[in-house]
């Protein structure tokens, strides 16, 4: 009797097993929630909450500290989270400029041959990198913003900017009659540069002729839209803060909230990038800049055609996963009370409103949205630069 | 005939320029214009910087004292340190207990220290020892109600001790979560390997304040009324889930590094699911990965300053609740510097150990 033919018994199939499983799975998961929902509905109902998210067309009654959109006392709870959310999404959007900009500095610094440099910049990672984040929004914050002069004895460059314990005041640009031309002028040359810079490529490829890209679109960019500034008579305008009273009229104000989480976000965030740049460029194989120099390519050609081509593939996923987390980072606004979605959203009108359930899960979502979106655009973009191998 | 030896006259020795002390600076500081501007901007920041910092927290700083009226001179005043720094250890904790912290940490250093020195006998009980027999003894430690011990309600709990206990327990539980959830993202069976997708990427995509939020404003709600649970406890369910999300992508890691061949391998030799992950492919994969998870419990130890939003008392909060006293005001970059030169000290040593194991395991797998 042959072994195949003796029935093997139901529970040792791994199919039967996997099913089993799969369903204990499922009715643990169902369970689970049943539970939670059912707890849920009866605590709300002791409590007399009502659920539903008709409180976001109610009347706030509560100012804002900063809003890029017009905001009072009288919009809705609904706008409080539009409110919320642009000065997450700004916070957001500077913070990434700035660190990126300190991270790789400091980064391709590490990787310098003056040995001064690098261990600056390595003293640089290692301190702020080990130090908490929020200690660091503290420290700015309530530190050294709180130490600033009063408004009458501010520091000033030129009497244009002040800064001062309030904040800082900048000159705001009142834009005058026809600027919206100038602006699109400028837009309209950096898609002729692309477009020019795609012809000027393959005619290259083509025939190995090659063209002065950098003339090009310095001039398209830069001298294009600055030719029709000043052919239209320079139309703006600086509106200059002034010391009125006890405080500065007129002008930008930066509140120092925004100013000390921007500090601390972008110097923390700075040193994480600071290795991702690093660990990008060390990535590339040294026979690759030799390889390269032994066909008799400039060293600045080398870095472009070469290095930084392969080291790019290394940082920009390590790169989207530090901005990814700046972004979540940017919620810790509210420990200082710079109105961001958390502060403003799952802060006050949470308080006011007593909708925890609504509320958090909105918040919730927006980030899972962001960084869902995120590093599906990271994951398409993996897969396309992937190296192709057998 | 005359034989004309030729020996080779004597190499000069190299141009004084390029060997020594001149030779190095020429080379590393002064190579070429621009680095010679870099190396005098550098030489001046450290100039402004250095000198100043050294005498305010050092030269120029009080030490000893009880008042604030010992603080005469120009620099820090450690004396608002030293007099607040049972408190930033303990928060409020009983006094005539400090013992009991003392001993429960002092326990985890030499458990912990056990196990992670080459050439200590008998890890494997030690280890279990730490893993199942510790944590009851720091509870009773710690919380107490048994043994003749008085009950420590948590809400004393506070400073550099609920920190650790806050990055400890989140670590203690969030490994054997995550490991699970790694296997699962890996498994064939479809159920399994979608919730584990979806817990994790849920977690990973919120910012930890959120979670939270959520864990002192909404488990309260998704619990009978009378199992109400503690403050504490809460947050460190909160933190678990988070940390267990991470630590699952950090073990997926190493389980994707393993080749086929080795589960193959053993399923060929006829071993189970269980049995091949146990023996087979976790001790490889988490061998590969002990740099990440250390990795990513400094993260958590850095990330554990948040509670204080939700409004526990950590070392961050104890140390910025102590700047309100009105008896110190005014000595807060006193205070954070402390705070950080203690995350400091932490968190670099962590990830020099972890640079240290990275080169130590770069064995076999790595070609």
């Amino acid at each position: 009797m042959s072994n195949s033919s003796k029935k093997q018994s139901w529970w040792n199939n791994a199919r039967n097993r996997s099913l089993f499983f799969q369903v204990l799975l499922v009715a643990m998961l169902v369970g689970f929630f049943w539970f939670i929902g059912s707890n849920t509905l009866a605590n709300l109902e002791k409590r007399g909450i009502s659920t539903g998210f008709g409180f976001l067309s109610l009347k706030a009654g509560f100012g804002i500290l900063q809003s890029l959109i017009p905001f009072d006392e009288s919009n809705t709870f609904g706008r409080t989270f539009v409110v919320g959310l642009l000065n997450t999404l700004l916070v957001s959007a500077l913070g990434i400029i700035f660190a990126t900009i300190i991270g790789f500095t400091a980064g391709v610094a590490r990787l310098s041959n003056n040995w001064l440099i690098a261990k600056l910049a390595g003293i640089y990672v290692e301190m702020f990198r080990n130090i908490p984040l929020l200690l660091q929004i503290f420290f700015w914050y309530f530190a050294v913003l709180r130490a600033l002069p009063s408004p009458r004895q501010s520091w000033s460059t030129g009497d244009i900017a002040f800064l001062n314990i309030r904040g800082l005041y900048l000159p705001e640009p009142v834009l005058g009659a026809h600027f919206n031309l100038v602006i699109w002028t400028f837009v309209l040359a950096i898609v002729a540069t692309l477009l020019i810079r795609r012809w000027a490529r393959k005619r290259q490829d083509e025939t190995g002729q090659q063209f002065n890209m950098w003339a090009t679109g310095l001039g398209l960019i830069i001298g294009l839209p600055l030719l029709l500034f000043f052919a239209l008579g320079a139309p703006l305008s600086w509106d200059i803060p002034k010391l009125q009273g006890f405080n500065f009229q007129g002008g930008m104000t930066v509140i120092p909230e925004l100013t000390a989480l921007l500090v601390a976000l972008s110097v923390y965030t700075g040193t994480f990038i600071a290795e991702v740049v690093r660990s990008g460029i060390l990535s590339v194989n040294s026979g690759q800049t030799e390889a390269a120099s032994a066909l008799g390519l400039h060293k600045s050609k080398v870095l472009k055609l070469v290095v930084i081509p392969q080291a790019m593939r290394v940082i920009i996923p390590q790169l989207t996963s530090q901005y990814l987390n700046l972004v979540k980072n940017s919620s810790l606004a509210t420990a200082i009370g710079y109105p961001d979605l958390v502060a403003v959203f799952a802060g006050t009108t949470l308080n006011q409103t007593g909708q925890a359930i609504e509320i958090i899960a909105m918040t919730m979502g927006v980030y899972l949205f962001i960084s869902l979106t995120i590093s599906g655009i990271m994951n398409w973009y993996n897969k396309k630069t992937m190296l192709v191998e057998r | 005939m005359t034989v004309h030896v030729t020996s080779p006259s004597p190499s000069l020795a190299p141009p004084a320029s390029t060997v020594g002390v001149i030779g190095w600076l020429r080379e590393n500081l002064f190579s070429s214009v621009i680095n010679s501007i870099f190396t005098l901007i550098g030489l001046y920041l450290i100039y402004r910087l250095v000198p100043p910092a050294i005498n305010w927290a050092l030269f120029q700083a009080d030490w000893v004292g009880t008042t604030r009226d010992a603080c005469t001179s120009d620099g820090a005043c450690w004396v608002f340190v030293g007099v607040r720094l049972k408190q930033f250890l303990f928060g409020f904790y009983p006094s005539s207990e400090y013992w009991r912290v003392v001993t429960a940490f002092s326990l985890l250093g030499v458990l912990v220290a056990w196990l992670l020195i080459d050439r200590t006998p008998k890890k494997g009980l030690v280890g279990a020892f730490t893993i199942f027999i510790y944590p009851v003894i720091a509870y009773y430690l710690f919380y107490g109600g048994a043994f003749g011990l008085p009950v420590v309600e948590t809400y004393k709990w506070g400073g550099l001790m609920l920190t650790l206990i806050l990055a400890t327990t989140g670590m203690f539980f969030a490994f054997p979560i995550g490991i699970v959830l790694a296997l699962g993202r890996r498994s064939s069976m479809p159920i399994a390997k979608s919730i584990s997708v979806v817990f994790i990427e849920f977690w990973r995509g919120v910012p930890l304040i959120t979670v939270l939020f959520m864990s002192s404003v909404m488990l309260p709600m998704f619990i009978p009324e009378e199992m109400q649970i503690d403050k504490l406890l809460r947050a460190m369910i909160g933190i678990v889930f988070f940390q267990s999300a991470y630590m699952a992508e950090v073990v997926r890691g190493g389980l994707q590094a393993i080749p086929r061949g080795q589960s193959e391998a053993a399923e060929a030799l006829g071993l189970s699911y269980w049995k091949c992950m146990m023996f087979v492919i976790l001790p490889q994969a988490l061998k590969l990965v002990i740099p990440g998870i250390v990795n990513t419990f400094i993260a958590l130890f850095k990330d554990t300053t948040l509670v204080l939003i939700i409004g526990l008392f950590d070392l961050l909060a104890v140390v910025q609740t102590a700047f309100a006293d009105p008896k110190w005001l005014g000595f807060s970059v006193e205070g954070y510097v402390f705070v950080a030169s203690v995350y400091w000290v932490a968190c670099f040593s962590m990830s020099r150990y972890s640079q240290h194991l990275e080169k130590k395991l770069h064995t076999g797998h790595a070609r």
